[in-house]
């Protein structure tokens, strides 16, 4: 029997076929409104960096939507609800364009039968890139309508209003006519061309607070998560499992747990399950299986990860580079090096990754808690050996993503397994399933040279990443002279091996790592000096956006100069996340001692450009504080030789409330740049935020995270 | 051993014929269909599967289903009362008080046991009561200010 080695990768879009729009599209086309409409080229929306450009989004606006003979909006998305709020921020956008009431509208995300193409729920790209896809759909079908609402009521169409989906003559007010009346569920077919979407200073729903889409069902406990979900029969799978990676199994007896009543043993290749109809006794049966694997010796463990990195990371790409490091190393009176690390972390999100997979006269039905609805379909189609469209991928509500979710190994499994038992079978990792596949985010290497001349001034950057990927690598400060080189990171670009287990996606990939160790250089720079940490960002910053949520967070949180390290306990961070600018500022107490920190207060000013539901961004960034903290002080995988040592929450500890510092947040309204993400961009700075803030309250310059007890204190004995 | 063990569920007598070492989360889940209470590690540590056992919070995962014999037990379903929602759920959704929601029926039952033991409990107090029930999104300050409005609310009385 091989080792089961499916690890999964995340390609996104793995091959999506071109031909899925028209049948999506067809599919919806057999009720409500049936117009079609160009929308601006799709290259405007992609991910700005080397996702590749693959199916585009249906260009029929009746694919996102739907206007029943009630009134209601049906909107449809691929987007998929993580907690994150695009069930409702999706909703105000719609809403806004097509100006129907924001309680009209009911959303139906992630199910890729009746949900337009998407590419995934990942990078922050919900509002800032499929946002103008949905505001441009809503557009045209608002202008559709007027036309057709002229026509009824025989009045020019620019003289018609429309509030809440009635479309009313100011001048004469007894003319007046519904969406729904319009739509009566005929079929029309309209081109219209470049309708412009409304102007930000027209919004009347964008840029309120909206009630969460998701809220009663959350708070009552009727949510649905793919765990909850099944027909009768079901059948739980708990499956054979290898006691670390690369290892191979090399003897199995399952005859005690086929002996449960009920139980159901499963060998497909190298899938072993036993299953039975509640999932506890399956766990029993599982216990009950006697193996043997051979496991493989790799020497590496989560000390020796960084150097081994070092040494097999991919060649170097350089992502940006100008002026010339010979020049700078010239000029610079003072040059500093360092290198900082980070470990392996965990998603650990609270629900484990689940599935229900069904098959039924020849096509396959799954529920699944992922990001990737689309590229699971096409890897359970692949998986079972069936055409893409015989299989409906239809994601409930998530029980949180960061990523985590974006390869979906469960939903494959579940699949697989309702294959060979001719019955639905629901795949519910536990706990330590779901750190064991976790894809974590990879650990990292930053290596950074830089200069300053005798006045100060930052002359020479040279900036090398390893396996931590380039997004955000390029530093946005004024120096004449840098160089920015990637080697790996989160993508796959990655050789076999570089790796011992999979690794993927983080809440903002790559830019953690890379802001940490920036942000942390930055600051050592000005402590030789001498200068504020805030005067010496400022003094090389032109850029007016990083420079606004500076200047906002100094305020909020009374930011007084001082040279550090001062005794009091106070660090600043900034950074640009994919469009998104947010600067942070902590306050932290150490305990010499025992090396331990209590992060006392965190401020967090944010520039996201159009702000569309201001108290989704709130919680979005008070999320992002919160969960930071996990990766700043205490979360690291440990393992060895591909075993990993956390398995459960006792172990690796995440964020919880006796650690919340005062969290502070302000949205700096920028109405002139379109709307970004905001889910994502403060936590990139909670490594250097806390790191600055522990250097200036102890004078410990910590280069590792997460920054436990144990390396503050090792910092401080050497200092 | 199977076992028939008799409880109170959400105010209902509720018979059930199963082997009686099973964990209380299981049975509740895919023998009474009750959702609401989720798995999130099955070793009591984070509190996901929190339910109310004679007032008091306990760990469904880890608590057996003998071991709720005669007594009553309480789960999200059965928090509000004639189609209304608890002063806490209604603070929850005030606050928006959750993201991704899976925690939020554990997170929810904690509070209701934490305020059944002590009405009125200053916001240290909260977080003590608390801190056992995690939270990935970090919604943690909203919780805590829902169930400092819920526990104002209810003027102490908490039914």
């Amino acid at each position: 029997m091989k080792r089961d080695d499916t690890t999964v990768k995340v390609d996104p879009g793995q091959g999506i076929r071109a031909d899925l729009t028209r049948r999506d599209f067809f599919a919806l086309a057999g009720s409500g409104l049936f117009v079609y409409f160009q929308v601006e080229e799709l290259a405007a929306f992609q991910e700005p960096e080397r996702l590749p450009v693959r199916q585009g989004y249906p260009t029929d606006f009746n694919a996102y939507m739907r206007i029943g003979a009630d009134g209601r909006t049906t909107c449809f998305v691929g987007k998929v609800e993580l907690g994150q709020g695009s069930k409702t921020a999706l909703a105000q956008l719609l809403a806004e364009e097509l100006d129907v009431a924001f309680d009209s509208v009911d959303m139906v995300m992630g199910d890729t039968d009746v949900c337009p193409w998407d590419m995934g729920t990942f990078g922050s790209l919900s509002i800032r890139q499929f946002g103008p896809v949905l505001r441009a759909a809503g557009a045209e079908a608002r202008a559709v309508l007027v036309q057709l609402a002229a026509a009824r009521l025989q009045a020019p169409a620019e003289r018609l209003q429309v509030t809440d989906g009635a479309v009313i003559d100011p001048s004469n007010p007894g003319k007046r006519v519904t969406y729904a009346q319009l739509v009566e569920g005929k079929r029309i077919e309209r081109h219209l061309e470049k309708v412009p979407v409304k102007p930000v200073a027209a919004y009347t729903v964008v840029g309120q607070s909206a009630r969460r889409k998701d809220a009663l069902e959350k708070v009552s406990g009727k949510a649905k998560y793919a765990g909850d979900l099944g027909p009768p029969g079901t059948l739980h799978a708990r499956i054979v499992r290898p006691p670390a990676h690369g290892a191979t199994l090399k003897d199995i007896d399952t005859t005690a747990a086929g002996k449960i009543g009920g139980v159901r043993v499963v060998k497909d290749g190298d899938l072993i399950a036993v299953l039975h109809e509640r999932p506890d006794v399956a766990d029993k049966a599982l216990g009950l299986i006697t193996v043997q694997f051979d496991r493989a010796q790799t020497g590496l463990d989560d000390k020796t990860i960084f150097e081994h990195l070092l040494k097999a990371a991919p060649k170097g790409r350089v992502v940006s580079e100008s002026g010339s490091l010979a020049e700078g190393e010239k000029l610079a009176a003072t040059v500093i090096e360092e290198t900082y690390l980070n470990s392996y972390v965990a998603h650990a999100a609270m629900e484990t990754h689940s599935a229900v997979a069904m098959i039924e006269g020849g096509k396959a039905t799954v529920w699944a808690g992922t990001q990737t609805p689309f590229a699971v379909k096409q890897q359970v189609a692949q998986a079972l050996g069936y055409a893409p469209d015989h299989v409906r991928v239809i994601v409930p509500y998530v029980g949180g993503g960061f990523g985590g979710k974006s390869s979906s190994r469960q939903a494959i499994e579940a699949a697989r397994l309702a294959k060979a038992v001719g019955k639905p079978v629901q795949v519910v990792f536990d706990r330590t399933e779901e750190f064991f596949y976790d894809t974590f985010r990879p650990a990292a290497v930053v290596k950074i040279r830089s200069g300053l001349t005798s006045a100060g001034k930052m002359i020479l950057w040279d900036y090398n990443v390893y396996c931590a990927g380039d997004r955000e690598a390029k530093q946005f400060y004024d120096i004449p002279n840098q160089r920015t080189v990637s080697a790996g990171g989160w993508m796959g670009e990655n050789a076999p091996g570089l790796h011992p287990f999979g690794i993927g996606p983080w809440r903002a990939p790559s830019v953690n790592t890379n802001t940490f160790a920036r942000e942390s250089h930055i600051d050592i720079m000005a402590s030789r000096l001498g200068v504020d940490p805030l005067e010496f960002r400022l003094r090389h910053l032109s850029d007016q956006r990083v420079r606004g949520v500076l200047e906002a967070a100094a305020k909020k949180f009374d930011w007084k100069p001082a040279r550090t390290p001062s005794g009091r306990g106070v660090g600043v961070s900034c950074a640009i996340y994919l469009g998104t600018y947010v600067a942070l500022m902590a306050e932290v107490a150490v305990d010499k001692s025992t090396g331990r920190v209590q992060v006392k207060r965190v401020v967090c000013a944010q520039d996201e450009g159009v702000i569309v539901n201001p108290d989704g961004s709130h919680q979005q960034m008070e999320g992002s504080i919160t969960m930071g903290l996990g990766y700043a002080l205490s979360e690291e995988v440990r393992f060895k030789d591909g075993e990993i040592f956390d398995r459960n929450f006792d172990t690796y500890e995440i964020p919880r409330f006796s650690w919340l510092p005062k969290i502070e947040t302000v949205l700096v309204e920028n109405r002139e740049v379109p709307a970004s993400g905001c889910g994502e961009p403060p936590i990139v700075n909670m490594g250097a935020v806390i790191a600055n803030a522990i250097y200036d309250a102890s004078g410990a310059r910590v280069l590792q995270l997460p920054m436990v007890p144990a390396r503050i204190k090792e910092v401080l004995k050497r200092s | 051993m199977q076992r028939t063990v008799s409880f109170i569920l959400n105010g209902k007598p509720t018979r059930v014929t199963v082997d009686a070492e099973r964990m209380l989360l299981w049975v509740l889940r895919y023998d009474l269909g009750l959702t609401g209470t989720k798995f999130g590690c099955g070793a009591a540590l984070c509190g996901a599967c929190t339910v109310i056992v004679d007032k008091e919070a306990v760990r469904s995962c880890s608590t057996r289903i003998r071991d709720v014999a005669g007594k009553r037990v309480l789960t999200i379903e059965g928090l509000g009362k004639e189609g209304q929602l608890h002063p806490l759920q209604e603070a929850f959704l005030k606050h928006q008080a959750f993201q991704c929601g899976y925690c939020t029926s554990g997170m929810i039952l904690n509070a209701y046991a934490l305020l059944l033991r002590k009405p009125r409990p200053t916001r240290a107090e909260i977080i003590q009561g608390m801190d056992d029930n995690f939270c990935r999104c970090g919604s943690h300050t909203r919780i805590l200010d829902a169930i400092q409005e819920a526990s104002g609310t209810m003027k102490g009385g908490v039914q």
